[in-house]
């Protein structure tokens, strides 16, 4: 992603460029300095509420309403995590309505986006320009206005209270996803598709064999924002699901703490630290296809 | 180059292709009519009716919209709590994720790591990050008054107090400017090296740099960001949902939450569908003030626009 390396050496070379060397150098020890000094503080204070999190998790009950505020629990108690996993709630069962739901839409949406995408970049029609700028409108559309429709929708197919108006959406696009993966494959060169079609490649071939192993890092990058849209998706599982065996983790999650959260707060940090621990898990992982989708979404939007 | 190829099947390319275009994004466009564009027109005619799912929708002309505007209080208070929210999270929310950019622009060692944790939080969205800032935000013994009572201030009662609760959640809010940052970040990294070589062989400074070349040449990225930001806080949810459930009192309602209070819990559902065209209309108008205030301010370089004026 970085840019602006120098253009070309010649120009790289500074100006004042015969300074004296110690002059150079003091100038980059202060600059270093003050970077630091700026860098590390912010660094610390966006790094507080998860490290807090961290600690109240290990902690015993009693050890919470400590002041001031210890960082390090001792002794730190894990078994916390287990008791907040199983004593009040089966999230267990949380989690794997949670993995169902998720790993299908990660599916669905890569299938159906860039198919669409796929379309919108290499295809011609004399519709495209129109329908992808109703992509791009709808990206505009508050998911609200949809919402009570789709809710009336579902109920009337007898869907609710079950996972498919959070599964069966998934399969039929994601306008932000369509217009991340259409921007990556407009830059794979045409001559590839050209080539590929003397071969006697079909169109579908072409997605499949050239289209889709060059845009891996596209494709990753939906994947991980799907992964996260979905494991964080909260209003959702909300309106559809009832029973407590369908709950997603984050209904769940909110359910622990309206009914013993504020009896048991270590307990629900540790809950609340596991059901973000997949995230972290997959941010650091996958950290440069995130940046790689932002980017690319980002500047051209 | 299309017309030297031989037809197949009886087809013209171009009617072949046509045909394969609709094939390809028919996912999309079937998805399109059944989640997108028959909910938007079954919610413009819902939003003339009286509806509870239960029974028979009613048709009643315009009653909801003059029903919100001119009999229901808790509206305007949400629209006003919205506007609150938007108008400071969103500007101190850009500002910030601009510094953070420049900072993370800075060319020093270990640059990455930091960017990671900057950027770490705005991923880490939903329900188990609200419940961590209920616990930060605990007046007795979360870790916000825990610092303030170091430093000898004694803190509000934040969540619990009608005043800091909107504030609360804008700090909150200021917690995920990461997301921002990063496409800052690639806007300040596409900005070619030789326009500060040449500012600073005419003796430019680093602040005539950066009000020269860097903001200008940031403009569309800033721009982008504060309309999606913009477009995003108005949407506010989770969040207040579990944290504050639009208390204390009225503190919070904010107007989603509002939204969703109508349609899922009064169970009125073109009331909501009224509430919802509401809303996009006025995140439409805004969205269009920006883009029509961008052009005093916005520079686009590939000559869209003649040069700014000095």
């Amino acid at each position: 992603m970085r840019t602006s390396s120098p253009a070309s050496p010649s120009l790289a070379v500074r100006p004042y460029a015969p300074a004296r060397r110690r002059g150079v150098w003091l100038r980059k020890a202060a600059r270093y300095v003050i970077a630091y000094a700026l860098i590390v503080p912010g660094a610390l204070i966006f790094l507080f509420p998860l490290l807090w999190m961290v600690s109240t998790a290990l902690k015993e009950p009693n050890q919470i309403f400590v002041y001031p505020p210890q960082w390090i629990p001792n002794p730190p108690r894990w078994a916390n995590f287990i008791e907040g996993w199983t004593k009040y709630l089966p999230f267990d069962i949380f989690l794997r309505n949670t993995l169902i739901i998720t790993a299908n839409n990660v599916i669905g949406n890569l299938v159906s986006c860039s198919l669409a995408a796929y379309g919108f970049a290499r295809l011609r029609s004399r519709a495209r320009d129109f329908l992808f700028i109703l992509v791009l409108a709808t990206m505009m559309v508050p998911n609200e206005v949809t919402m009570v429709p789709t809710y009336i929708l579902f109920t009337h197919l007898g869907w609710v209270n079950t996972f498919l108006p959070l599964m069966v959406p998934a399969w039929f696009g994601w306008p932000f996803f369509i217009f991340l993966l259409r921007q990556f494959f407009m830059t794979i060169p045409y001559e590839l598709d050209d080539a590929a079609r003397i071969d006697g490649c079909s169109t579908w071939g072409i997605l499949w064999r050239i289209i889709l192993p060059l845009s891996k890092p596209a494709l990753a990058a939906v994947a991980v924002f799907a992964f996260i849209g979905n494991w964080n998706n909260f209003l959702g599982p909300l309106i559809y699901l009832r029973d407590k065996e369908k709950l997603t983790l984050a209904v769940g999650l909110n359910q622990f703490r309206g009914q013993f959260g504020y009896v048991d707060f270590h307990l629900l940090m540790a809950v609340s630290l596991l059901v973000l621990l997949p995230i972290l898990v997959v941010f650091y992982v996958a950290q440069r296809f995130f940046i790689q989708g932002i980017v690319l979404t980002g500047i051209k939007g | 180059m299309e017309g030297q190829r031989a037809r197949r099947r009886g087809l013209s390319l171009s009617a072949r292709e046509e045909i394969e275009f609709f094939l390809a994004i028919s996912p999309w466009l079937i998805g399109f009519l059944l989640f997108t564009g028959g909910p938007i027109l079954a919610s413009i005619l819902l939003s003339f009716t009286e509806w509870s799912v239960i029974d028979v929708p009613r048709l009643v002309g315009l009653k909801n919209y003059l029903d919100l505007i001119t009999n229901d209080q808790l509206f305007w208070i949400a629209l006003v709590n919205t506007i609150y929210y938007v108008g400071v999270s969103v500007p101190l929310g850009v500002i910030l994720s601009i510094l953070v950019a420049l900072l993370m622009n800075q060319k020093v060692p270990g640059i990455a790591v930091f960017r990671t944790i900057y950027y770490l939080p705005s991923v880490t969205s939903g329900v188990a990050v609200a419940i961590l800032w209920i616990w930060i935000f605990n007046p007795e013994v979360g870790l916000l008054n825990a610092l303030l009572k170091m430093v000898g201030i004694k803190g509000p009662g934040w969540l619990l107090d009608p005043a800091w609760a909107m504030p609360a959640l804008i700090l909150m809010s200021l917690w995920n400017v990461g997301g921002n940052m990063v496409v800052l970040l690639a806007g300040l990294q596409g900005i070619p090296e030789h326009l500060y070589e040449a500012a600073r062989i005419d003796g430019a400074n680093r602040w005539q740099e950066f009000r020269h070349i860097t903001l200008p040449m940031l403009s569309p990225v800033i721009f982008f960001v504060l309309v999606v930001s913009t477009i995003a806080a108005f949407q506010i949810f989770t969040n207040v949902y579990v944290m504050t459930r639009g208390g204390p009192g009225t503190a919070t309602l904010v107007y989603v939450f509002y939204l969703y209070q109508n349609a899922f819990e009064y169970l009125r559902m073109g009331y909501a569908s009224a509430m919802a065209w509401i809303l996009f209309l006025i995140i439409l108008g805004l969205t269009i003030l920006q883009f029509w205030a961008s052009r005093r301010w916005v520079y686009y370089e590939a000559g869209l626009r003649e040069v700014r004026r000095p």
